[in-house]
């Protein structure tokens, strides 16, 4: 009986590990992104749709208290200092269930983005559905989306540069390079890069 | 003579195995190299920080593995993606207070953009992540994810079968 018990465990670990490879990997560059409606640390949701002077977003994942996030930060708030003016505002959103770091809390978001003066929304994706239709897994991980037609669609994915610990020792700042082809119309030579980060806070099932 | 033996007696305390262990620095190539291997070894290696909380968390788990696979062909290598300027001042005593038993290296590399795939293509960049392989079974299985212990040791067993 015991055996039969381990068997039925095992048989039901392997199926859930093969449902988790088989779950959608969230999108490809190319894929149309969809709209959502997040709750911004002023209260107010906000949509992709409400900015329509907007040629595009760069959508980051990210939150309050994951090292890598906080040491990309500043480097965050450069690129919608740059790319803002230019059609291309940051928009950053928080899947950390608070559950699991209640420094992620929505309290907490609103204090930090005061704090630094972020002169872009900061949303909660409470239900992380947005985190998972996306496919990102850590924190901090853009998306850059461009406006075609009435569609956003993703046109990089990844990661800001290449070095986290500092940014005065950057070689290659991948997303920058992205965003030079992405305005003059053309595809990212570059469209997807990896880069290490802390595992999103999933809620616990 | 009592000095003799204290000298005799710090000579091999300072040789009992259990002590301090060292945190090789590695780059890539070596750690592929340790990878590819075409023993019939089966390595769990893990990948984790010291400021990574849920890789802290885990750990312990992997140390049991260690302790439990002892007499077997399994070997855990627990790799630490800290910068290279926290050796002395982070990983080394963390490693130290934990007591760790298991091997662990420290992956001394700035871009992981230019190393990740060479691990493994399907790791999307969050920690912890695990790998488990066996190059004589051509046996790979990938985990990005927190574990359990008991869903480790379920993943192993599942993996050796």
């Amino acid at each position: 009986m015991k055996k039969l018990l381990s068997l039925l465990a095992l048989c039901l670990l392997a199926l859930s590990s093969f449902v988790l490879r088989t779950a959608s990997p969230g999108y490809q560059v190319g894929d149309k992104a969809a709209d959502f409606k997040l709750k911004n640390v002023d209260g107010k949701l906000v949509s992709l749709a409400d900015n329509k002077a907007a040629k595009g977003y760069i959508v980051v994942f990210t939150c309050n208290t994951c090292p890598y996030a906080k040491a990309y930060e500043q480097r965050i708030m450069d690129l919608n200092t740059k790319y803002a003016p230019q059609g291309y505002p940051v928009v950053a959103i928080n899947p950390n269930d608070p559950a699991v770091v209640p420094g992620d809390a929505f309290a907490e978001m609103q204090k930090r983005a005061k704090e630094k003066k972020y002169a872009f929304p900061y949303l909660q994706d409470e239900s992380q559905e947005i985190a998972k239709q996306y496919g990102a897994t850590r924190t901090p991980h853009l998306y850059v989306l461009s406006r075609k037609g009435a569609d956003f669609v993703v046109s990089y994915i990844g990661a800001i540069d290449d070095n986290s610990e500092d940014a005065k020792l950057v070689k290659t700042k991948y997303l920058e390079n992205a965003m030079t082809d992405i305005m003059a119309g053309k595809p990212a030579t570059v469209n997807s890069t990896k880069a290490i980060g802390c595992t999103i806070k999933w809620k616990k099932a | 003579m009592s000095k003799l033996l204290v000298l005799a007696l710090a000579t091999l305390l300072l040789a009992l195995p259990g002590r301090a262990q060292q945190v090789a620095v590695i780059k890539l190539p070596e750690l592929q190299k340790r990878l590819s291997r075409p023993n019939d070894t089966t390595y769990v290696v893990n990948f984790w920080a010291t400021w990574c909380a849920p890789c802290v968390k885990e750990l312990p788990h992997f140390e049991q593995l260690s302790r439990a696979y002892a007499g077997q062909k399994v070997k855990v290598l627990l790799v630490s993606t800290d910068y290279v300027s926290q050796l002395e001042k982070k990983v080394k005593p963390f490693v130290a207070k934990r007591g760790l038993k298991s091997e662990v290296v420290l992956l001394n590399e700035t871009d992981p953009n230019s190393w990740m795939d060479k691990v493994d293509t399907q790791w999307s960049g969050a920690l912890p992540f695990t790998l488990m392989l066996n190059n004589k079974r051509q046996k790979r299985a990938t985990f990005e994810k927190e574990f359990t212990q008991p869903e480790l040791t379920a993943a192993l067993q599942q993996f050796l079968k």
